[in-house]
């Protein structure tokens, strides 16, 4: 009774606070200072045709990286839950488990391969035209290795059989992390602050060579993330 | 006027498939409706001008994290747990 009754509380409460956001709201008439700065200023001060990227990258920056930091946590806790068990019972002796699955992983379609084998490497490419084009049209980083990771996914469903060489990952990933922390190192050193991105020349506005370091760097977060994302998806597809 | 109505269309969708997901016992069905909500809402960010947040939602919601559920049903066992 007292359970029913707290429920019923809450849901008043949060059915109140709504109908005074509803009733209280009224539309932005302008932007606020920190936008407008953005705005304004983003184009002479960084260069980047994309201003969500030139906020994501350089004035968040620290943000994304902390965005980073956690997918890269994501990713080593499913590998760390996922692979400890597999280790345990290789020790126990046999590998029961993969031989089960032998039989019940069954080979794709025709149509399904021949059509992924065409389009594979497409969406590849595609998604790494997405994070160097990071600066001047929409997507960058995240998008980018997301795009690259549903390329693999592809694979996975197409050839079952493919196992994916672990070691082109590992380095790929922390390669890209440790380096993206170093060019932030060399903002702080060189420019202006942590992860500035105007140690390189802010060169010609609109050209893919511009914008200081961010094509750099949303390159490096696209690898970075593709490779996590890979990653994860390669402990989920093995069998348990 | 369309823009709206499809907005409208696509919204009221959106509440369906995630009531859908909530109740149906078929967890398949509640991933693959989970899917399209995350797919009409990236139409929605592409409409409202938000092509960056579209292409994540669309990457990520719709497509990464579906296949990642499905993996997951597939390593675990369906079993009914009656609730109260």
């Amino acid at each position: 009774m007292i359970k029913r009754a707290l429920i019923f509380l809450v849901l008043a409460f949060f059915a109140w606070q709504f109908l005074l956001m509803v009733t209280g709201w009224e539309g932005l008439s302008g932007l606020g200072e920190i936008a407008r700065h953005y705005m304004e200023k983003g184009r002479e001060e960084l260069g980047a045709a994309n201003i969500v990227t030139a906020i994501v990258v350089t004035y968040r920056g620290l943000d994304t990286l902390g965005e980073v930091s956690v997918l890269f946590l994501a990713a080593a806790g499913i590998g760390f839950l996922l692979g400890a068990g597999r280790l345990s019972r290789k020790q126990d002796g046999g590998n029961a488990g993969g031989l089960e699955n032998e039989k019940t992983r069954r080979k794709a379609s025709e149509i399904l391969e021949t059509g992924s084998d065409i389009v594979v490497p497409a969406i590849a490419v595609f998604g790494v035209y997405i994070f160097v084009n990071g600066h001047l049209s929409p997507g960058g980083g995240f998008q980018g290795g997301a795009v690259i990771a549903s390329a693999i996914v592809l694979l996975f469903l197409s050839h079952p059989f493919y196992s994916l060489n672990h070691g082109v990952l590992k380095v790929t990933e922390s390669l890209s992390g440790t380096v993206y922390v170093g060019l932030g190192l060399l903002g702080l050193i060189l420019a202006g602050g942590f992860l500035d991105a105007r140690f390189l020349p802010v060169g010609e506005f609109g050209r893919i060579l511009s914008a200081g370091a961010i094509p750099v760097i949303y390159s490096l977060i696209g690898l970075k993330v593709g490779a996590e994302l890979v990653g994860i998806l390669e402990q989920m597809r093995r069998p348990s | 006027m369309i823009i709206t109505a499809l907005i409208i269309l696509m919204g009221v969708t959106m509440v369906v498939s995630a009531v859908f997901a909530l109740h149906t016992k078929n967890l398949l069905m509640a991933v693959i409706a989970v899917g399209i909500l995350s797919l009409f809402s990236s139409i929605i960010y592409l409409i409202m001008q938000a092509p960056d947040v579209a292409m994540t939602e669309a990457a990520i919601g719709a497509g990464l994290s579906t296949v990642i559920f499905l993996y997951a049903l597939r390593r675990t066992t369906d079993r009914d747990v009656d609730d109260d």
